[in-house]
């Protein structure tokens, strides 16, 4: 780490008054409740120079920053947080990407509170560092500069690595590999990178011209993609391996197999997984039909089951789509919403209609079998379950009827099975994901490593790229140990 | 970007065309389909993979011109391309030597379930097929479906060509001849599928359908494809497309279809008025 300095340095006296004590947890401003609520603009407008300095300064660069190990690619924070205070912004563009290729995206969807900035030691005793709202300025300032700087990349190892889904996990092992001078072709199932960043991520959270912008830094770096190739039908494991020349295969195909609940009237017209509802939205646009071609029912009233990201992004953008009344319902009470913090209040302020200690128990049709109402019972907390969390259970003869004409499951994503099953070789547990060690993502095929949702589960995206960082390092000892 | 090499009309509002795309070529197979995207804005489009020709490097594709997109496709020419094709997708039909195998398609069903009749006839299969049509001009691929049966059938509804009446009508004479039938594949609208699998059922025969339910990912992500099979929901891009005829609730996947009609009348309305702009006359 650089040596610390003796003390802060006053570079913020044109825009603070020198002797002012704390300076606050710089905001980010961002659009009106109610005009966002009808556009897919993004919400938060990020820091402006001055402003960026300003929280840069409230850094105190601690020697031995608790906040590196908060993050789970290990950015050196204090090393790019100096330089965005010192103006060279530059320089704090080239730290941040040395640990992560995708800054843009992780300031804006990683859940820093729980992350980088928990441990943060201003937090302490004021509100933490604001790193993730720095991360995501110092990539956009680079973005709007035009030029973005390609690192040095290492001469030709001569072997061939096939990753598999393009998603934060595949992204993250693609570049770290064509950096160390791997051959590296990603193939993706849909038509576009990105994976939940892309369909399932809205416009409104994380624009898609971002995505793109940080997936062609991966492709500068000489990755290469292959769109429209779901492995397992285009080729198989075995294929790649045997007769595409590929010496190493990482698996970052996700949790793409939404969950219903199994209840009455779940094939009505109008009822979606979250996933559709999202990805007709998000890659295929269809809030913008007739100019797309894809369609999503125009609903008045919506009912969104769940209490997660997943649920608060689904009920944000049925609004956007037009709705009169989005209800959000969601067994448990608020406290045990999984969603971040700020999404619920994103939600709140947009006026979605929470309806919580609410379980869903029919839907009901009409006689085109369109939806018509949803029938709930009321819930109360009991006993803590195996989560912890107090087990909700019904109240009795609490049954009433909401009329909805469109609503979307949002209960969670299991492993998609498409690859598994064409290779039965690849090991999974009881719930489909894969088998993969914890430190390298081996699986239980040889040169083949997996990492991200597929194996941990739904979670995060900064999760997703921990994962592709630890098996790339292994997947290069494994590449490099080869005789080619 | 997927060239097509050829475009041929094989009756009015019923597209053939021949699309580069060497991997799918090499490793379809019968009873697979893909998913198109002619172009930036548009919707995804599931198709059967109708044939192929692994050394040229092609696939081949039946279009019925029913909304948009197929409008579009149609209007493609040699030497256009389609933006995007992923494939091949949905599990490949199960194929064994059975004995007798009656393959049905009516309509556009007739381009499906054409790959199925040549794979059973490759396994050693007696393969015996009926295809119909509403009328004479609207039969298509006689001569390929002569080529893979050991006997053709041939039905319209209004009789300007071969037996006057229905698939089912021609299964029932199959049947009222006595032969011994060990498998019924039947492919096409879904009343079609509906009544060959209840004629089939009554005599006991297994039955095989492909459905058609609206697809978006075509890889089991979304879900939007489900239709209950045997009371139980399925992803007809990767649990099928094939399903067990006597267990798919044909009524709950009839309505499904219908899930987008307004909108899918509007992009029509919108495309037809553009075409009458272009053109001076409307298509
Ligand atoms: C709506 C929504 C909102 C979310 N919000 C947040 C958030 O705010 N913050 C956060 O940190 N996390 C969030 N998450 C979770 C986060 O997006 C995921 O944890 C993360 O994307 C997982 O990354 P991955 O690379 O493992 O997989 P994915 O992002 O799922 O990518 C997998 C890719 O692999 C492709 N693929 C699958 N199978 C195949 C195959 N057989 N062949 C080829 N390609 C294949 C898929 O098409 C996909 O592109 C959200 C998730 C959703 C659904
Ligand atoms: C596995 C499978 C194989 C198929 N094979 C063939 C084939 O070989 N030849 C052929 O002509 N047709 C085939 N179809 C049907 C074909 O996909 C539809 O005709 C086409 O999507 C219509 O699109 P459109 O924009 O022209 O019409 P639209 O006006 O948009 O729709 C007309 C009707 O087509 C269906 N449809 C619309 N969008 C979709 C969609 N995204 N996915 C599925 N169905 C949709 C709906 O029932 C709709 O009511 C197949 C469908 C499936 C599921
Ligand atoms: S990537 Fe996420 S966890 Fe890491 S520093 Fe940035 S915001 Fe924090
Ligand atoms: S813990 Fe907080 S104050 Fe310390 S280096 Fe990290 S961001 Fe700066
Ligand atoms: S089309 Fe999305 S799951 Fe089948």
């Amino acid at each position: 780490m650089a040596d610390e300095p003796k003390k802060i340095p006053d570079v913020t006296k044109k825009t603070v008054k020198p002797k002012k004590p704390k300076i606050p947890r710089q905001k980010m401003p961002e659009q009106e409740p109610l005009i966002r609520a009808h556009n897919f603009e993004e919400v938060p407008y990020g820091y402006s120079i001055e402003t960026a300095m300003i929280e840069a300064s409230r850094c105190i660069m601690c020697k031995k920053p608790k906040c590196i190990h908060g993050c789970p690619v290990g950015i050196d924070i204090p090393g790019f947080i100096r330089e965005i205070r010192d103006g060279n912004l530059k320089k704090a563009a080239r730290i941040m990407k040395q640990s992560n290729a995708l800054p843009a995206i992780c300031g804006r969807v990683c859940p820093q509170e729980e992350q980088c900035e928990i441990v943060c030691v201003v937090g302490i005793k004021q509100e933490p560092v604001a790193i993730g709202r720095l991360e995501r300025f110092i990539a956009d300032w680079e973005r709007d500069q035009g030029e973005i700087e390609i690192p040095e990349i290492a001469p030709s190892t001569g072997r061939k690595v096939a990753i598999v889904g393009a998603g934060p996990a595949g992204l993250t092992v693609a570049g770290e590999l064509a950096k160390l001078g791997h051959q590296v072709t990603v193939f993706e199932a849909l038509h576009k990178p990105g994976g939940v960043l892309m369909y399932g991520i809205p416009e409104f959270r994380l624009p898609k011209a971002i995505v793109e912008a940080e997936v062609d830094y991966v492709r500068q770096l000489g990755v290469e993609f292959v769109y429209n190739a779901v492995i397992g039908k285009y080729f198989t494991l075995d294929e790649l391996m045997e007769e595409e020349g590929f010496h190493s295969i990482f698996i970052g195909s996700g949790a793409g197999l939404p969950y219903f609940m199994n209840i009455p009237g779940e094939n009505l017209i109008g009822v979606y997984s979250a996933n559709e509802y999202l990805t007709r939205s998000n890659l295929m646009k269809a809030y913008d039909f007739p100019n797309y071609d894809t369609p999503i029912i125009r609903s008045k009233k919506v009912a969104v089951i769940g209490g997660g990201n997943v649920a608060m992004d689904s009920a944000r953008t049925a609004l956007r789509l037009g709705a009169d009344d989005v209800y959000l319902v969601y067994r448990r009470s608020r406290v045990e919403m999984p969603a971040r913090d700020e999404e619920i209040h994103h939600a709140e302020e947009e006026g979605i209609d929470f309806r919580l200690l609410t379980n869903p128990i029919k839907i009901n049709g009409d006689e085109n079998g369109r939806v018509k109402s949803m029938t709930c019972i009321k819930m109360e907390l009991g006993e803590p379950d195996a989560s912890g969390r107090r087990r909700p259970v019904p109240i009795e003869g609490s049954e009433y009827e909401v009329e909805v004409d469109t609503v979307v499951v949002a209960i969670g994503n299991g492993a998609n099975p498409l690859l598994p099953e064409a290779t039965p070789e690849l090991k999974t547990n009881k719930w489909g994901n894969i088998l993969a060690e914890d430190e390298t993502g081996l699986t239980s095929m040889k040169g083949i490593y997996a990492g991200g949702d597929i194996v941990i589960g739904a979670a995060t995206v900064i999760l997703a790229m921990g994962a592709g960082k630890s098996a790339s390092k292994a997947m290069n000892e494994y590449l490099m140990s080869l005789d080619v | 970007m997927n060239r097509i090499i050829s475009k041929d009309r094989l009756a009015e509002g019923i597209v053939d065309l021949r699309v580069e795309a060497p991997v799918i070529a090499r490793k379809r197979k019968a009873g697979q389909f893909i998913l198109l995207r002619i172009d930036e804005t548009g919707e995804r489009i599931p198709l059967t993979i109708v044939d192929s020709n692994p050394e040229e490097g092609s696939i081949r594709l039946i279009i019925q011109e029913v909304g948009k997109t197929t409008y579009s496709l149609g209007e493609l020419e040699a030497g256009d391309s389609i933006k995007d094709i992923a494939g091949p997708l949905g599990k490949a039909t199960h194929i064994e030597n059975f004995g007798t195998v009656v393959c049905i398609g009516g309509g556009i069903g007739v381009a499906p379930v054409y790959p199925i009749a040549a794979a059973m006839k490759e396994a050693g299969n007696r393969v015996i097929s009926i295809i119909g049509a509403r009328n004479h001009d609207l039969m298509i691929m006689e001569e390929d479906m002569k080529k893979v049966s050991d006997r053709l059938v041939v039905a319209t509804d209004d009789g300007s060509y071969g037996i006057h009446g229905f698939v089912t009508d021609a299964l029932q004479s199959l049947i009222d001849e006595g032969l011994k039938i060990d498998l019924v594949v039947a492919i096409g609208p879904v009343p079609m599928m509906k009544f060959t699998s209840l004629l089939a059922k009554k005599n006991n025969l297994p039955t095989i359908v492909s459905l058609n339910s609206v697809m978006v990912d075509g890889t089991g992500m979304c879900g939007g494809c489900r239709v209950s099979v045997g009371g139980k929901s399925k992803f007809v891009c990767v649990d099928g497309p094939e399903f067990d005829g006597h267990e798919v609730d044909y009524d709950e996947l009839t309505m499904r279809q219908s899930a987008y009609h307004d909108m899918e009348k509007e992009a029509m309305d919108i495309y037809h008025k553009c075409k009458i702009g272009r053109d001076g006359e409307d298509k």
